[in-house]
């Protein structure tokens, strides 16, 4: 096969270093991010003239924060998939480039929980009234993670997954995590921690869970015109791929997730094969998340996840399919509880080999960032990235 | 219990609109409605004017017989021990609800289920599980 040519190149990431931001607002983590971002790529906020966000921006889309910027900008698209949203704001800036919409597209993300307090996976989260399910599900205890944990549950009745395999994704987490100083949680972990760590919702427990952290991070992408005249190794984009999956009017099937079709669009477009992939960054909102994608990615034969993570699997330097390297949203950051931005944040840094050399993957020319968003047990989204160095 | 705190909130409009006031209503006599395609013959949920499988708005309520398994469940030890799940009723669609007035340790995908109803605060009656076994 030969490999599709990026038309557009994440030539700058930031990832904020604060996780609990109680001196800082969510504008200004927009704005030290952005400015993180520029700065890495070489350019500055006159530079942008396409911004990138998601709907959980303060105030109406990208009104309050585009503004606080200050920036004049000739592209502008809110588009919102919860924690998965990054990937897909990459795929869309790759395709307005393409179109001539724009060069310099600038994704932000910025938010506060820990300071505010907030319990992400255990609350009632907002709701449109008019929303058509929620008179169906809010009686019944419709929190993110019952939601993660029944797919766990029906995961582990089909294919005989066990919580010691959910646990490897957390102690493979915890490897890495241990040499990233920023990191909120260092301690490496073992899976007899994870496993008798209290049940939050059966069978997950509070070690299956990510953290709650503040936080931010940014991504600049450009056109190869201006990627040519900066500084900075390029990583281009090669394939993307994105859907939503709902509950099918009642024909349940909770055995796959949204990324199952999102990767094979985006491997399609990028015309490689999956064992060419050097590093994977997965969004661990919880461990079933990352297990559910290995599958749908097709790194293992679905069902098989359970065996695939186990033993050290996804342990850079140790396993086959090193994952998370940063520690992930497991140990390392969730900010404003999208890890989407980090997902491809260290991504990046494989890349380029500015990884922490503890965890770097040698030779690592080709990545990929898969996300998933929302309620894995019900309506989520599925968004994938194929990321290739170009010398 | 845990799952009524949860539509205080909800003015009852939410659940008297236009498009679902029937299952409400019969929800509070202690039916289960459902809705069936009469232009594709398959049922589905939650309930709509326009069936989600073909687009057809021909479709009708027809009262489930109220049993079937359990797809999938958990516990929220977190929160007062409420146990969503998916029930798939025999009519062959899954709905999100809660099995009720159960040790959880008794319950396993596949256990056979029956509706009953509870009233929440609103005054809103919801279709939840028990096991049969124990009926
Ligand atoms: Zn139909």
């Amino acid at each position: 096969m030969s490999r599709r040519k990026a038309r557009a190149y994440i030539m700058g990431a930031y990832e904020h270093p604060t996780r609990l931001a109680t001196d800082k607002t969510i504008a200004q983590l927009h704005m030290e991010s952005a400015l993180g971002a520029l700065a890495d790529a070489g350019l500055s906020l006159l530079d942008v003239d396409g911004f990138f966000c998601g709907n959980d921006m303060p105030g109406i889309g990208a009104f309050a924060i585009v503004d606080y910027l200050n920036l004049k900008l000739r592209h502008i698209d809110v588009t919102d998939t919860g924690g998965s949203s990054y990937m897909i704001h990459v795929a869309h800036a790759v395709e307005a480039i393409q179109a001539g919409k724009c060069s310099v597209a600038l994704i932000t993300l910025g938010g506060r929980p820990r300071a505010e307090g907030a319990n992400t996976g255990t609350m009632v989260r907002p709701y449109h009234h008019a929303q058509p399910e929620i008179p169906f599900e809010l009686p019944y205890g419709n929190m993110i993670v019952g939601s993660y944990a029944m797919c766990a549950k029906r995961h582990m009745y089909e294919f005989g997954t066990t919580s010691e395999q959910l646990a490897w994704v957390k102690v493979a987490a915890s490897h890495h995590a241990q040499h990233n100083e920023r990191a909120l949680l260092r301690d490496v972990v073992t899976v007899e921690e994870v496993v008798n760590s209290p049940l939050v919702a059966d069978p997950l427990h509070r070690l299956d869970c990510c953290v709650i952290t503040d936080g931010g991070g940014a991504l600049i992408v450009t056109s190869p015109e201006v990627a040519a005249r900066l500084n900075r190794p390029k990583v281009g984009v090669i394939g993307m791929g994105e859907t939503i999956k709902g509950q099918n009017g009642g024909k349940v099937d909770l055995s796959f997730s949204a990324v199952a079709k999102a990767a094979r669009t985006a491997f399609e477009e990028a015309a490689i094969d999956r064992q060419d992939i050097k590093y994977v960054s997965l969004y661990d909102s919880f461990t079933i998340t990352v297990l559910m994608q290995i599958e749908d990615l097709g790194f293992c034969e679905k069902g098989q996840g359970g065996r695939f993570v186990a033993d050290g699997n996804l342990i850079s330097g140790v396993g086959r399919l090193p994952f998370n390297t940063d520690g992930g949203g497991l140990c390392n950051n969730h900010p404003n509880n999208r890890g989407g931005m980090t997902k491809i944040i260290e991504a990046v840094r494989q890349l380029r080999g500015e990884a922490h050399p503890a965890v770097q993957v040698k030779n690592c020319d080709l990545a990929l960032a898969s996300g998933i968003g929302g309620w894995l047990g019900a309506r989520h989204a599925g968004s994938v990235v194929i990321l290739e160095r170009e010398a | 219990m845990a799952g009524e705190t949860n539509t205080e909130q909800l003015d009852p409009q939410t659940f008297g609109n236009a498009e679902t006031a029937t299952f409400w209503n019969a929800a509070k006599e202690g039916r289960l409605l459902i809705k069936h395609c009469t232009a594709c013959d398959e049922h589905h949920w939650y309930p709509r004017t326009h069936c989600p499988h073909c687009g057809s708005g021909e479709t009708e309520w027809v009262e489930s017989r109220g049993e079937g398994s359990i797809y999938t469940f958990t516990v929220l030890r977190r929160n007062g021990g409420q146990i969503p799940c998916y029930v798939t009723l025999d009519e062959g669609i899954s709905i999100f609800t809660n099995i009720v007035d159960c040790d959880p340790d008794d319950l396993a995908i596949g256990k056979r289920v029956r509706v009953r109803f509870r009233e929440e605060r609103n005054g809103t009656s919801v279709p939840v599980f028990v096991l049969s076994e124990q009926v």
